[in-house]
């Protein structure tokens, strides 16, 4: 009961957020909130299902050169590119589940990177298609129902509702008698297969659910910047991802949406004054792997906790 | 003609490939992680490759001196780093690929965004002459340097006391303990190893392919096609790896220029379908 309040509250300031700040930090929540989407759907993998995936930004990439390519290339609307590309990706997340899931821990991790470096590798080359280093350009935000979003308000409150529902839509998986499952196959695939689980399929529809909403993550990201460009499918973004779960706590709900907005203000904000954002973020992920590697959220929590004990134990 | 050349650049690509990819295999076999810093250093190798030879004369002998660094680079970053993670393979993987990035950035800060090049040796500048055709004498001596890489690396894991240990190692890491092997001392010494036959490959690779800025990530997803292929841990497989990636690779690049790196993946799936521990693989990875 009490969680549902503090997301309550938490829901609100957000929503009430745009009224009291100015478009910088508007555009700056947008970003936050489009790599919580993302950060969440790796967190199902590495969190919930143990799969420690480095090539997250495949889905993410290619549903936004989806639509890019399909509006640019065949004229179509917005109403036709979206479900198109959140299908193409979802079917190019199940076949990459059948060659990534062969192996587990690091073949896993190992498939799924050179996956995604085969994606980018292409991206880059192949001019004719997706004009290489030079990205894509010439593309336009959706209007539903007539909002025009391109204002940076508008945007925000649109990327705040897509991000709600997936959110909502992901914990309910986790919740679900099947996330539980999930969490069996992670912690004890032996013990779940002699149960009965099948632990291979149970990862698999994990893998396609987190395909689908790492999409939906990139539909989100070719909207807010009209420009898709071969780096948002490199390894960096897929890292930056996975720093987002590991920085906030992986496995919990609130963890990736903390790391997300940790990650995004350290991008946007602090690489405005260092220019090396690679070298941080190359430094932040050593520091937090060999200093925090439970993650802010979790951390955060056990602190409070303490804090709460002694407090308690004194009166 | 074209095709007996683009067969030689297959092996030269392949042998390189065996001299990043052989240390990047025996790390995965021994400790069980997989180094993501091996792109990067392989780039910091051509890097100071590239620098040393404005200094000493001979490439070979700026390849060794770049080895070296880049080994003892190596040696500190997993005395140092990688140690005090035991036991956590996930923390130890995340931690080489932020040292990667590190790396890659103080490349950049140090020798700039344009590629650099590596002049090939004087004496191998000139084209060899078989049988009517020609052939750039270079890459026949990175081929024959990555056959005696070989032939020594596997003198070293088959007939002497550390490779015996090191086998021991890879496949019963607590046996290996049991009968008193220092395993950690051996996984710095792989390690070192490992690492400095990346740097030395990267300035030995500089003529064919130069130092500049994403070597890194254009040479690590080569290491791990090749070891996946090859299977981890086995220095056959690394071997095998490595020349059917060169081949595939430097095909694909003539044939389909667009789609090189589908074409570079296709081995690699049916390997997984058919055999996921790879071809001469012990052990899935």
């Amino acid at each position: 009961m009490k969680k549902k309040v503090w997301i309550f509250v938490f829901l609100t300031i957000l929503i009430f957020l745009p009224l009291i700040s100015g478009e910088f930090f508007v555009n700056l929540a947008s970003q936050v909130l489009i790599f919580a989407v993302f950060a969440a759907s790796i967190n199902l993998l590495l969190g919930y299902g143990g799969l420690a995936t480095l090539g997250h930004a495949s889905y993410l990439g290619v549903a936004a050169y989806c639509s890019a390519l399909l509006s640019l290339k065949l004229g179509l609307a917005h109403w036709a590119t979206a479900p198109l590309a959140l299908a193409g990706t979802t079917a190019m997340a199940a076949l990459f589940g059948l060659i990534a899931l062969r192996a587990s821990g690091l073949g896993f991790l190992m498939l799924t990177l050179a996956l995604s470096q085969v994606l980018w590798g292409t991206a880059y080359r192949w001019v004719g298609l997706t004009d290489g280093d030079n990205g894509l350009r010439g593309l336009t935000r959706p209007a539903p129902f007539g909002i025009n979003l391109d204002d940076a308000r508008a945007f925000y409150w649109f990327t705040l509702a897509v991000c709600a529902v997936s959110i909502w839509l992901m914990a309910r998986f986790v919740d679900s008698p099947f996330g539980a499952a999930l969490k069996g196959a992670r912690d004890q695939p032996r013990r779940m297969s002699a149960l009965g689980y099948d632990v291979w399929l149970v990862r698999w529809i994990t893998f396609v659910y987190a395909g689908f909403w790492g999409a939906v993550a990139g539909l989100l990201f070719v909207y807010y910047h009209k420009y898709i460009h071969p780096i948002s499918l490199s390894l960096t973004n897929s890292a930056e991802g996975l720093l987002a779960v590991i920085a906030g706590g992986s496995g919990t709900l609130a963890g990736p949406i903390a790391g997300a907005a940790i990650v995004m203000v350290l991008k946007n904000y602090v690489s405005s004054y260092i220019e090396r954002w690679n070298m941080l973020l190359g430094f932040v992920f050593v520091l937090i792997v060999v200093f925090m590697p439970e993650g802010v959220v979790p951390g955060a929590k056990r602190i409070y906790l303490r804090c709460r004990q002694r407090f308690t134990s004194r009166t | 003609m074209q095709f007996w050349a683009q067969t030689l650049n297959s092996l030269a690509l392949g042998g390189l490939l065996f001299l990043l990819a052989a240390g990047f295999s025996l790390i995965f076999g021994l400790m069980r992680i997989a180094n993501l810093t091996h792109g990067a250093l392989f780039m910091v190798g051509a890097y100071l490759g590239a620098t040393l030879l404005k200094v000493v004369p001979s490439l070979w002998l700026a390849a060794l001196l770049s080895g070296v660094a880049v080994a003892a680079f190596g040696g500190l970053l997993e005395r140092f780093i990688l140690r005090k993670l035991g036991g956590n393979v996930l923390g130890q993987v995340l931690v080489t690929l932020g040292i990667a990035y590190i790396l890659a950035d103080l490349c950049l800060v140090v020798w700039g965004g344009d590629p650099i090049p590596i002049p090939t040796p004087p004496l191998l500048q000139q084209p060899l002459r078989v049988a009517g055709f020609m052939f750039p004498a270079y890459r026949l001596a990175v081929v024959v340097v990555a056959l005696a890489a070989a032939i020594g690396l596997f003198f070293l894991i088959e007939k002497t006391r550390l490779g015996a240990m090191i086998r021991a190692g890879v496949d019963d890491m607590e046996m290996a303990r049991a009968v008193g092997i220092p395993v950690s001392r051996l996984f710095t010494v792989v390690f070192c190893l490992g690492a400095g036959l990346a740097g030395a490959g990267g300035v030995i690779g500089g003529p064919i392919l130069s130092a500049y800025p994403g070597l890194d990530a254009d040479m690590l997803p080569l290491a791990l096609i090749v070891v996946i292929l090859g299977g981890v841990g086995s220095l056959v497989g690394a071997f095998a790896g490595s020349f059917i990636t060169g081949f595939v690779y430097t095909f694909g690049v003539a044939l389909f220029p667009q789609l090189a790196y589908v074409v570079l993946f296709l081995p690699m799936i049916v390997v997984i379908a058919f055999r996921p521990r790879g071809l001469f693989g012990k052990f899935p990875a």
